[in-house]
């Protein structure tokens, strides 16, 4: 809510960006990925690429579980599905432009099947029922290695476009980096449609929604299936950044960490799934600059990086739900207004 | 495979199945009384387990003490997750405390492993050396002493708390707030106090199956992942239902040790989730589980 900006228009109200201000910085988000891998070096840009990936899937999830209100503690295990479509599909000699859009709708595929005991239960019964969805394609992936390699897993070539090989993380980072712009766009938009407004209208109360003619299975299950080609595409572009997967690479807790994500990003809304992944994916990062900055005062504090990790991410999710229920959007939605309302109280 | 395999694996599976069940009973407490949904239940027998490892490796001090002390540390720290984290979070949407107490297990994990390490560690012996035969119509089954005393003590104490929820003042408390805290609240029952208490008694079921499982198959900081057979159990038995936490406690042991029976090892836990969704599927609510009512 801005003071001064009167809608005249339907198109002004319905507009995402409202004011020449958001659109100034948007512009300078833009030229700011564009111009990264000019100045920042090979780790960092990997970093970056990690957290694009998460930003797609983070997208995903909030469709799923911050729009339509369906819990998914399976998410990983989705992407996982994407990651060993691509590299399966990779393999018989597909391009990536054909390979991750594969990844997504065999993922899509997998998380409707998954979906459908959304009909039955819902609420905690439904995150236990994707528990078991991860555990069982975890199965999958540990056992039917004709086509997942077993426990070794799949390697892939790098993705290679007019001759061009993508090896190093600055080529990945111009695949990455467009697609998470691009999921979080759609994702935006969705929840202008017809469909997306389906969605919250299910998250707000189900009961409700049905009443008023919106059929709760099949929009379950679209969201089931968008959330999980999200998550496919993520896991594709994962797989041509790692360039092997195997039935480790995607476990529990990397659901649980996605969960987490959208949580401490906050619920609800599109800019928390890329507050939460972005914020997620590096703390672990600065925790591990902070311990090699310890190492020369403390020796042997390396050993503790990654129990303290653990720590932390737990303490996160613990803080941030005590705390700050609605995430850091509404960290930032505070901030904003602050500085838009001074010198007044907000 | 012939007869004799089947009694042992069931044996054993069984023995497993009772310590499921008494922790299951520990979950269903602290769901029955808080209605929250304890995701760290394995992490707690994790404390109790790492406490009574610690303890009795260090200190010069007798295997009972020790076990009397992993069950007070315990319970004390299911208390304070109670007042200092749960007590917070009454009225918020389940699946938010649901994420809470994931949260939770994962600090647990990180403490643990601060303090003992990662590696795996095999806790002193306690308990009775000699294996159990039991006659069979076709020949003696073997049972390891370990599963068998495991078996007998879970049963002892899941006898003591249901006889204790049945006759004792703070067990009917207890099972008034679960029928409806507001009423018993206007009655006089001290319903912050049931909270805490539940998560006492909750945490210290959990240490005593803690140690039973740790006496069996070691400790390690990944032992927590035993908290996922324990939701299917309380799943499957009905989250509200004790005699469901037994039923489904034996039964959810026993299919795990069948389907590494005729399968492998590597289906136990892939049995487990099958049956956690079939269960989900069919009847969300469990065996003896109460069927909520929604009202818009």
């Amino acid at each position: 809510m801005h003071i001064g900006a009167a809608k005249q228009s339907y198109a002004a109200d319905e507009a995402i960006f409202t004011t020449n201000t958001q659109k100034t910085w948007l512009v300078a988000l833009a030229a700011a990925l564009a111009t990264l891998p000019l100045f920042a070096g090979d780790y960092w840009l990997l970093i970056a690429c990690l957290v694009a990936i998460n930003v797609i899937s983070a997208a995903g999830l909030m469709v799923l579980t911050g729009y339509t209100g369906q819990v998914s503690l399976g998410h990983a295990a989705f992407m996982g599905v994407g990651a060993y479509a691509a590299a399966w599909l990779a393999a018989k000699g597909a391009p990536f432009w054909l390979a991750i859009p594969f990844a997504g709708f065999v993922a899509a595929a997998v998380g409707a099947v998954f979906g459908v005991p959304s009909l039955r239960v819902k609420g905690l019964y439904l995150a236990l029922t994707t528990i078991a969805a991860s555990f069982i394609l975890h199965f999958i992936f540990f056992n039917w290695a004709s086509v997942t390699g077993g426990a070794l897993g799949l390697n892939v070539e790098p993705a290679s476009i007019f001759g061009v090989k993508l090896i190093s993380n600055s080529h990945l980072y111009w695949l990455a980096m467009p697609l998470a712009w691009a999921s979080v766009w759609c994702a935006t938009n969705l929840f202008r449609t017809r469909v997306g407004r389906a969605f919250i209208a299910i998250r707000d109360r189900d009961i409700s929604a049905e009443v008023l003619g919106i059929e709760l299975f099949r929009y379950k299950l679209i969201s089931f299936a968008l959330a999980s080609f999200y998550a496919g595409v993520a896991g594709a572009v994962w797989v041509y950044l790692f360039r092997v997967v195997t039935p480790e690479s995607f476990r529990l807790i990397d659901s649980i960490f996605f969960v987490a994500a959208i949580i401490v990003g906050g619920l609800g809304s599109v800019r928390g799934a890329i507050f939460g992944a972005v914020f997620m994916t590096l703390v672990p990062e600065l925790l591990k600059l902070g311990v090699a900055m310890l190492e020369p005062y403390y020796p042997g504090v390396v050993q503790l990086l990654s129990p303290v990790r653990i720590i932390v991410f737990g303490g996160l999710i613990v803080g941030f739900l005590i705390f700050e229920p609605l995430g850091l959007n509404e960290t930032w939605r505070r901030v904003r207004h602050r500085f838009a309302l001074w010198p007044f109280r907000t | 495979m012939n007869l004799l395999d089947f009694v042992e694996f069931s044996l054993s599976g069984l023995s497993v199945g009772a310590i499921y069940a008494l922790t299951g009973v520990g979950f269903v407490l602290v769901y029955k009384a808080t209605r929250v949904i304890n995701f760290a239940i394995g992490e707690f027998m994790m404390i109790g387990a790492y406490v009574f490892f610690g303890i009795a490796a260090k200190a010069t001090m007798p295997t009972w003490a020790a076990i009397l002390a992993a069950l007070v540390v315990t319970a004390l720290v299911g208390g304070l997750a109670e007042r200092l984290i749960f007590r917070r979070l009454i009225g918020e949407s389940a699946i938010s405390v649901f994420m809470v107490t994931i949260g939770l297990s994962s600090i647990i994990i990180g403490i643990v492993e601060i303090i003992w390490t990662a590696d795996p560690q095999s806790l002193p012996e306690f308990l009775p050396k000699e294996p159990f035969f039991i006659p069979t119509g076709f020949g003696e089954a073997f049972m390891p002493s370990k599963n068998g005393w495991g078996f007998i003590i879970a049963a002892v104490v899941v006898a003591a708390i249901i006889v204790v929820f049945r006759y004792w003042r703070g067990g009917v408390a207890l099972r008034a707030t679960a029928a409806d805290s507001q009423a018993a609240y206007s009655v006089g029952i001290n319903v912050p106090g049931v909270f805490s208490f539940a998560w006492v008694l909750g945490a210290l079921t959990a240490a005593g199956a803690g140690i039973l499982v740790g006496s069996i198959a070691g400790i390690s900081s990944a032992m927590g992942a035993i908290g996922l057979s324990v939701l299917v159990v309380v799943i499957v038995g009905g989250l509200d239902s004790i005699l469901g936490a037994l039923v489904g406690g034996l039964l959810v042991g026993w299919l795990e040790a069948m389907a590494s029976m005729t399968l492998g090892a590597e289906y136990k836990q892939l049995a487990t989730f099958v049956v956690l969704m079939l269960m989900l599927l069919i009847k969300p609510y469990g065996l003896f589980g109460t069927h909520d009512i929604e009202r818009l």
